[in-house]
């Protein structure tokens, strides 16, 4: 394991290990509680594998009474908690602690009510999110935000790290889809947040619960709002000599008052991999490719369609196909839908990085990779979700070089850092996490990160609920809750007043 | 000593907000004043205003985003992002003319604040949904800072989305970062007269389940004078609009004949529905209900029959804004017809100020929900100097 420290563990907490075994036992019966370290090991991990931890104990609940109770049990006996979905995170926000409670909630996987005439589908947490799209699909309907995991990774989930996806750009992240949910805090608290109608009564505690990466309460139900289909979807598959050209294209659609279905970007090496592992036709010899998906009224997708290719030739595109049929488009899809198990082919590991932008500075962060790439001698090719700025650097490394997982999380945080010196941030939909929790300090001030605590403190203040998440230093509640400046130690202001 | 204090910059704010928060002075946080007939009234010794904290700080039309100063009106921030072809998809109300004030006055701070929005809510999303960044003064006296300025951002929790709504409790806001899109090309509405609420609510929920990709769908019941008018609002280039509006008559083709208004009507119409024009220029009670949109027609049967209740529909039947006959505020039916039509939220919109300090003007909460946002206002405001009472009276 790498420089990423971790609480110290509960020694208290450690050697009570049976007797909370027993505890847990009692409210989650059967199979529910594992304790065995094989049973347990398949959850010493989630996507971001370099890191595992075995954790004290696995729970599967599987009612809501079941997470209320254990939640209250381990609040009142200071044991700590890590929720788990699918566990498909990138950032390692399932990680587990050596002294707390994983809580897996994939037994909550059942799809509660569809309601077409209201356009909503209330679902358990553990629903798959294109299991949601399943549910719904022979009515035409679909769950709009398609983050790549989606064949695997749980909508509970999907909240904790406001999901987005190639189709965000038009149809919005996680957060701009989910009505309502239930949830419960670490006290035990069963708390419901909005429904099938819109707008919060109060405090968009949505919001705040929306990528707060399992910090803030356990979700034990969604409801979120479905759309039907765009009648027909089109793609156009656009290389570019540069990247520049291939930027410039993207603002320029933009520009046009165009707000395609989706645009991605792959950069040479990404290309070669992908073409080299799936075949779909892509150009070798572009520095950039384009796909642009345009979707919605079969009319105004051929209008536009005829439109972004105007563009496209403006900006000196090298080449430029209109996929003619359904099977054609998802050809276009198949290079840049491969392209992490392609680098994952020539590589025996990588990273997968993720920051965001501002699209014009793409060229600029390029260029700054490829220097890294030499800095580091390590090979990086380059996914880009172009429509909204969000990079997604794939670092290629071998672990079982000595020194090589440690240059790679440098060449990467070193990728953040420049997003955020672009005026970008750190994470665009993969999360902070563990992976990116001691890079917070590039983007916010001690203030910020304190005040962003304190929202914590809302909802958690023994800092129970998955700590070591997110934020390098945690603060007590207390301390972050004293006031510094009292009665009679400042003079009133001198402004206007009137 | 009763003062407006004025502040000019970001640390002027600050330093009101810090002195009064040491003084335990509490302030009412305005941006203009143009809501202070919503909400519960603020009587306190000390204003804080904003209006003079104007300005845009960054606009990038490519980008689709612009940040502006708190106290920038709302009008001038709607005309320059028009000027460049684009729009706040929002499009936040104006309740100066329901409200007996003059139009249009209105800050983004007090949009964000209110989280105000229109009709195409249903479809772009609301105010929340188009914040990206927010630097605000806790009611501690201290910047910070949240989000920044892209869409795809997951870095920390959602500060600048959790303090939409928040009515000025939890923060004073300085610079607000906003989503802007492209304006639509053009636009049209298709018209239905005569239908039942019932009818109307489900041609609504058909088109919105269609893929004519609706941007407006209301409905305005039959008064003297008029037939009942279901409106479906299409936005976009004229070929689509074209082909959609064609989709959509098929669709609705059974249910009688479908006309259509052109641009410069569609503008009128939408503008009427969003400003609530109907209720305007009366002295009734009026309240803006939210709830599921098929829940919308029952709940203002029910009103209609219970207190004889006055309403039209917009978000295709989820809101539902009501006006109460003879000068009462109902609000113990109201809040039962939400509970009975399984929930959502009933805001008292048009009332006195003894009236709105006298009822819940907001949807009471839950024990422990109201637990858990009062814990949040104590951590953003300890000394609880921020628009005490604004939404709660507890607060």
């Amino acid at each position: 394991m790498s420089a990423i420290v971790m609480p110290e563990p509960d020694a208290g907490v450690l050697s009570r290990r049976m007797e909370i075994v027993k505890a847990l036992q009692a409210i989650v019966p059967g199979d529910g509680v594992i304790h065995d370290e094989t049973a347990m090991r398949p959850y010493e991990t989630d996507a971001l594998t370099a890191y595992r931890q075995m954790p004290l104990i696995v729970v599967l609940p599987e009612t809501v009474e079941q997470v209320a109770a254990v939640l209250r049990y381990c609040f009142e006996n200071d044991v700590k908690v890590v929720p788990r979905g699918a566990g498909t995170s990138l950032s390692g926000g399932a990680l587990p602690l050596a002294d707390g409670v994983l809580l897996s909630m994939m037994k909550f996987n059942r799809v509660l009510d569809i309601d077409f005439e209201n356009r909503a589908v209330v679902v358990q947490p553990g629903v798959t999110n294109l299991g949601i799209t399943r549910a719904v699909e022979h009515e035409g309907f679909y769950y709009a935000p398609d983050p790549s995991s989606q064949i695997a990774c749980s909508i509970g989930g999907n909240i904790a790290e406001n999901s987005g996806g190639v189709h965000c750009l038009k149809y919005g992240l996680t957060t701009n889809n989910v009505l309502g949910l239930e949830m419960v805090l670490m006290t035990g608290e069963v708390i419901r947040l909005g429904g099938k109608h819109l707008d919060s009564e109060g405090y968009d505690l949505l919001a705040l619960m929306t990528g707060s990466e399992g910090l803030l309460g356990v979700v034990t139900e969604v409801t979120v709002r479905i759309l039907q289909k765009p009648e027909t979807a089109r793609a156009l598959l656009i290389g570019f000599p540069t990247s520049e050209e291939g930027g410039t294209c993207v603002a320029d659609i933009v520009g046009a008052g165009i707000i395609p279905g989706g645009m991605e970007m792959m950069d040479k090496p990404a290309i070669h991999a992908a073409e080299d592992f799936v075949n779909a036709g892509y150009p070798r010899d572009v520095e950039a490719l384009l796909i642009v998906e345009l979707d919605g009224p079969e009319a105004e997708v051929e209008y536009l369609l005829e439109r972004v290719a105007e563009i496209a030739r403006k900006n000196n595109a090298s080449h430029l196909r209109i996929s003619e049929s359904e099977e054609e488009r998802m050809v276009f899809w198949a290079g840049r839908k491969a392209a992490f198990p392609a680098v994952g082919r020539i590589s025996p590991d990588y990273l997968c990085m993720d920051g965001t932008i501002p699209r014009r500075e793409l060229p600029k962060v390029l260029a700054g990779m490829r220097e890294l790439s030499e800095k580091y001698g390590l090979r990086v090719a380059n996914v880009f979700h172009a429509g909204d700025g969000n990079l997604h650097p794939l670092i290629l490394y071998d672990a079982n070089k000595p020194g090589e997982l440690e240059a790679c999380e440098a060449f990467g945080a070193d990728i953040l850092k420049l997003c955020v010196e672009v005026g970008g941030v750190l994470t665009g939909e993969h999360g902070v996490g563990i992976e990116k929790r001691d890079l917070m300090p590039e983007m916010f001030s001690e203030d910020d990160m304190k005040q962003q605590q304190r929202v914590k403190c809302a909802f958690d203040d023994k800092h129970l609920l998955n700590p070591g998440k997110v934020f390098p230093v945690l603060h007590r509640c207390a301390e972050l809750g004293k006031m510094h400046v009292h009665k009679g130690q400042l003079p009133f202001p001198d402004i206007p007043r009137f | 000593m009763d003062a407006i204090l004025k502040p000019r910059t970001a640390e002027e704010i600050r330093d009101v907000v810090k002195w009064a928060a040491a003084e335990e002075r509490p302030l009412e946080v305005i941006g203009s004043g143009s809501k202070r007939l919503l909400g519960r009234p603020v009587q306190v010794a000390h204003v804080l205003e904003l209006s003079d904290y104007s300005g845009v700080e960054f606009y990038e039309p490519a980008e689709l985003v612009l940040t502006v100063k708190a106290g920038t009106p709302i009008k001038e921030i709607e005309k320059l992002v028009d000027d460049n072809g684009q729009e706040l998809s929002f499009e936040p109300m104006d309740y100066g003319p329901l409200l007996g004030q003059p139009k249009a006055e209105g800050t983004i701070g007090g949009v964000i604040a209110a989280n105000v929005s229109g009709p195409r809510r249903i479809k772009a999303g609301a105010a929340r949904d188009h914040i990206l960044g927010l630097e605000a003064v806790s009611g501690r006296g201290e910047i910070f800072k949240s989000g920044g300025r892209v869409v795809k951002n997951v870095t920390g929790y959602d500060l600048p989305r959790g303090l939409c709504g928040s009515w000025g409790t939890l923060a004073v806001s300085t610079l607000i970062t906003l989503k802007v899109n492209p304006k639509p090309e053009t636009s049209a509405t298709l018209l239905l007269e005569g239908l039942s609420d019932e009818d109307a609510i489900s041609a609504l929920s058909k088109a919105m389940g269609s893929s004519a990709e609706v941007s407006g769908a209301a409905h305005l019941p039959a008064q003297e004078g008029g037939a009942a008018k279901t409106l479906f609002r299409l936005e976009g280039f004229e070929t689509s609009i074209a082909y959609r509006a064609q989709t959509l008559t098929s669709l609705l083709a059974d249910l009688g004949n479908v006309t259509r208004l052109n641009e410069s009507e569609t503008h009128a119409t939408w503008d009427a529905i969003r400003n609530v024009d109907l209720f305007c220029g009366l002295p009734d009670p009026i309240w803006r209900i939210s709830v599921a949109p098929t829940a919308g027609v029952r709940l203002a049967n029910e009103l209609r029959n219970q207190i004889g209740a006055k309403v039209f529909y917009d978000w295709s039947g989820g809101l539902v804004w009501l006006m109460c006959p003879n000068g009462k505020v109902h609000d113990q039916d109201i809040r039962a017809a939400v509970h009975k039509v399984g929930g959502g939220h009933a805001t008292l919109v048009r009332a006195d100020a003894a009236i709105r300090s006298s009822v819940d003007v907001f949807q009471p909460q839950p024990t422990p929900l109201a637990a858990l946002s009062g814990r949040l206002k104590e951590q953003f405001d300890p000394n609880g100097i921020l628009n005490p009472g604004r939404m709660t009276a507890g607060q």
